[in-house]
């Protein structure tokens, strides 16, 4: 550790001017995930700020430790909702990965896999389609077990995280027009996203039956697509920045109420697209709201059947750090008859999922996980509702490995089921 | 220095031992930010015996210790020194006992002050001091710093919270001090640890007093033209004879920071200062009593006094007056917190001294502070990467505390002397004054592992380069 040594193309000088936003207070320490878990002052914002302004200053080299601890770093933004001063984390660790991989800085097998993954596959709908066919298969014949025994231990790790994929008849793509139902109250546009589809089709297809049945038509543009988080996350600012150009074009060519993001992480890139492509990202920026947050701006149109459930609600952390969406979501489930809302510990703090990170850096992925798992055991609803396809995934696997029978849905899925109840007893 | 890295490793684990150059660096100030000094090892001990252990070691190879809580220490009680060893409690986080009937909790001192008030909310219970940094400090740190709070103001300092310590010892024989039952009759050493900065030893478990949540609070806001005015507010609440639990006043330029901030409350911005005064207690006397503080503010020039309506404004006008230090980020990259209490009647003249001298030194300075206990907080924006700029705060900042010295007042009231102060010290204290201070320090700590360049001035007294002039040799338990 830290004997290979790397001269330092330095860091660029808006990352130095973001660290000095921060005044050194630490009342973003309590709110860190990886500080919780290690402790440590490096594994905290507070730290990692501190280090990158010293790494800026030159007072101490960019080597191994800036790398790893920005890896470390979920980037789930918790402090910044800590934050009195206003630092953008976010954006101060995006630009530093961005460095650690432009240097290479400790770049191994598993970073040189992701970076192919991530620009060559996931972008591209039809070879996703392909390579998730292709894992289902292995999956169906249990070979992934098999390749699990011969990769290094973060692959193999990869090969057991990966969800199962779903039939192909649920990875249909989204129709192209949706005609609103009952009276019509507008038209928005709506993000169908690169995994999304893929492995949570049928969310997509709830989202969309969802705004229809609220009366709007919902268009989703063809030159659509991946929204360039999951890249920009790993350090790959330049296919993030032109993700974003593609659909900021597709978007602003639109004129609709809304572009409607049923994922928390591609809600987050695409409102904060500014940042990275600037005015041209301004319109689209401007128009994007979270489903949730949508419905309850607009108001939900009833009646709402009724939906037994003990729910506890979490907040996917790209949804409420970044884009400030706590309440909406909560208002909409309490809304439903029958709904009894539950509150469980720490429902802000992250699941440990964070786009790639429980396959880079599965022990603490773990560790923040086993905090989650127990405050949502604690609450005993039954069912979680959580609005990321990473934390969808993520609180349904660590549930099920505790043996537990609660079920983990996106918020639309309850709110479609109540809507259709309605309907039906109405009829 | 590898021999002290591996006998340290093989007490905590190899993980928890951390000595590569970018884990020491971020370690190298605390919340003052001035000076910084890198330590040759920092170690995150798992209890007290580790603790002990690694006490041990470093007394042994002669490396100081420097005890740490969550480094949010405004004073550099956490600041590194040369050579030193930082010992991090942050994983010594358990609440180890909670005893409703007793009123007490046992915690290690990892323990996040605000979190203990959270799991003893359920018994009806809460543990009274609440620094602004409430959601991340560490009891320990409390305890070291003797930390204050808003509401000090009613219930004290930490000091009148804790019951009993075990302290680990240079020789790393562990020490219990106090009684959970209460008062014993012996010496009063609990009082003498907390607040001796970490000098004495490092505490590894404490006993604190649990208060009961009162029935009803109400908070009132008073919107003022200027900060003397609100000053003069709170000289009048006091002579009244209320015992508000907290009376705390923030002035424009605090406002407008915090307002730009996550933790806006909608203060208003173009009022000179606001006073947020609280009273709690059985609910039938609130009412009378919020009546009265609002006469006092409207008669020493209150524009508006409104009422929190409900629980979640109350949270917000809280977390607006605590996440005020933070907020100053906003102004300049560093912040100075200075910490004076001066008599309360004397706080409108010594204010308007303060701002007086900001503006001759040409600083950005603002006042957010404890009124009600004449705890002032003089903060001034600057960027230390600018020398000259830092002379002047450094200046200024003598200043201020002289002209609190002045006016009957004292250096600290909450931060703690550390290193910022020392060299201050003299201001109040003869060396006459500091002899007993360091005779008790050399009691607890003969070898001065622990925290040793912390509190006492730098500069030598006369009896230290001469001890047989003041009797200094006849200590007897040296």
């Amino acid at each position: 550790m830290g004997e290979r040594k790397h001269s330092s193309g330095g860091l660029p000088d808006s990352l130095y001017q973001g660290t000095l936003d921060c005044v050194h207070c630490g009342l973003c320490l309590s709110a860190c995930p990886t500080y919780r878990v290690t402790g440590q002052e490096i594994a905290s914002p507070r730290g990692r700020i501190y280090l990158m302004r010293g790494v800026a200053e030159g007072r101490i080299e960019l080597g191994s430790g800036l790398a790893q601890e920005s890896r470390l770093c979920l980037g789930c933004r918790a402090c910044e909702t800590a934050c009195p001063a206003g630092v953008g984390y976010g954006a101060l660790l995006e630009a530093t990965r961005s460095v650690v991989a432009r240097e290479r800085i400790d770049w191994g097998i598993f970073q040189r896999i992701e970076r192919m993954v991530l620009r060559q596959w996931v972008p591209r709908p039809r070879r996703l389609h392909w390579a998730l066919s292709l894992l289902r298969a292995f999956q169906g014949l249990k070979l992934d077990r098999l390749a699990a025994r011969w990769l290094p231990r973060n692959l193999s790790g990869a090969l057991e995280l990966a969800p199962r994929v779903p039939p192909a008849s649920s990875r249909r793509r989204l129709p192209a027009q949706t005609p609103a139902r009952g009276e019509r109250r507008g038209c928005v546009a709506f993000l169908e996203g690169c995994v999304m589809p893929e492995l949570f089709g049928d969310v997509n297809r709830a989202s969309v039956e969802l705004l229809s049945r609220q009366g709007f038509e919902v268009l989703v543009p063809e030159a659509q697509g991946c929204c360039g988080a999951l890249q920009a996350h790993a350090g790959d600012l330049e296919t993030a920045h032109a993700l974003a150009s593609k659909n900021a074009a597709a978007f602003d060519a639109l004129d609709v109420d809304a572009i409607v993001v049923n994922s928390a992480g591609c809600g987050a890139a695409l409102r904060e697209c500014e940042g990275w492509i600037g005015a041209a990202g301004e319109r689209t920026a401007s128009r994007v709201r979270d489903i949730s947050e949508f419905l309850d701006e607009v108001g939900l149109r009833g009646p709402l059947g009724r939906v037994s459930l003990r729910l506890a609600y979490d907040d996917p952390c790209h949804l409420i750090h970044a884009q400030g969406v706590a309440e909406a979501p909560r208002r909409l489930l309490k809304a439903i008859p029958g709904i009894d809302l539950v509150e469980h510990a720490e429902a802000s703090a992250c699941c440990g999922a964070a786009g790639t990170y429980n396959l880079a850096q599965p022990e603490m992925a773990r560790a923040v996980l086993d905090r989650k798992l127990d405050h949502l055991l604690a609450a005993a609803p039954e069912c979680v509702a959580t609005g990321n396809p990473g934390c969808l995934m993520q609180i349904a696997s660590g549930l099920a490995r505790r043996g537990s029978a609660i079920r983990v849905l996106h918020p639309v899925e309850i709110l479609l089921e109540a809507c259709r109840g309605a309907s039906e007893t109405q009829r | 220095m590898s021999v002290l890295i591996d006998r340290l490793s093989r007490i905590v684990g190899a993980r928890h031992c951390l000595a590569s150059a970018e884990e020491l660096f971020v370690y190298e100030c605390d919340g003052l930010t001035l000076d910084p000094v890198r330590p040759v090892a920092v170690v995150l001990p798992a209890d007290a015996a580790e603790v002990s252990g690694v006490v041990r070691v470093c007394s042994e190879l002669g490396h100081p210790v420097v005890p740490r809580g969550a480094g949010t220490g405004l004073s550099g009680g956490a600041q590194p020194i040369e050579g030193s060893v930082v010992v991090e409690c942050s994983r010594m986080d358990r609440i180890l006992e909670i005893r409703p009937e007793d009123r007490v909790a046992v915690v290690q001192p990892g323990v996040i002050n605000a979190e203990l008030s959270t799991a003893v909310a359920e018994l009806g219970l809460f543990y009274a001091p609440d620094p602004s940094s409430e959601q991340v400090c560490t009891i320990g740190g409390n305890v070291a710093e003797n930390s204050g709070g808003p509401h000090t103001l009613k219930y004290g300092t930490t000091t009148n919270h804790v019951l009993a310590l075990e302290l680990v010892q240079s020789d790393g024989e562990r020490l219990r001090l106090g009684s959970r039952a209460g008062r014993s009759r012996e010496f009063d050493l609990v009082g003498v640890v907390v607040g001796s900065e970490g000098t004495l030893g490092i505490v590894t478990e404490i006993s604190v007093r649990l208060s009961p949540i009162p029935e009803g609070v109400e908070t009132l806001l008073a919107i003022f033209d200027d900060t003397v005015s609100a000053c003069r507010a709170v000289g009048s609440i006091i002579r009244s004879g209320l015992i508000p639990a907290a009376l705390e006043i923030i002035d424009q330029r605090t406002i407008n920071a915090v307002e730009d901030s996550v933790y806006r409350a909608g203060l208003p911005r173009d009022a000179g200062a606001v006073l947020i005064a609280e009273v709690d207690g059985a609910p039938c006397s609130l009412p009378g009593e919020v009546e009265r503080i609002g006469e006092c503010a409207r008669e020493a020039g209150a524009r508006e006094c409104r009422v929190a309506r409900d629980e979640a404004e109350r949270a917000r006008f809280w977390r607006a007056r605590k996440g005020a230090f933070g907020a100053m980020g906003r102004l300049a990259p560093d912040l100075y917190v200075h910490d004076a209490v001066v008599p309360r009647a004397r706080l409108p003249e010594v204010l308007e001294k303060i701002c007086e001298i900001g503006d001759r030194y040409q600083l950005t300075l603002s006042n957010v502070f404890h009124a009600g206990d004449g705890n002032l907080h003089p903060n001034i924006s600057f960027d230390r990467r600018n020398a000259e700029e830092v002379e002047r705060v450094i200046a200024a900042g003598r200043e201020i505390l002289e002209t609190c010295v002045a006016a009957g007042g004292v250096i600290t009231g909450e931060h703690g002397i550390g290193v910022e102060k020392r060299d201050y010290m003299k201001l109040v204290f003869e060396d006459e004054d500091l002899l007993p201070m360091l005779y008790v320090r050399d009691a607890f700590d003969p070898e001065r592992v622990f925290n040793p360049t912390k509190i006492f001035p730098t500069t030598r007294f006369c009896f230290e380069s001469n001890p047989r002039a003041r009797g200094y040799d006849r200590v007897p338990f040296k």
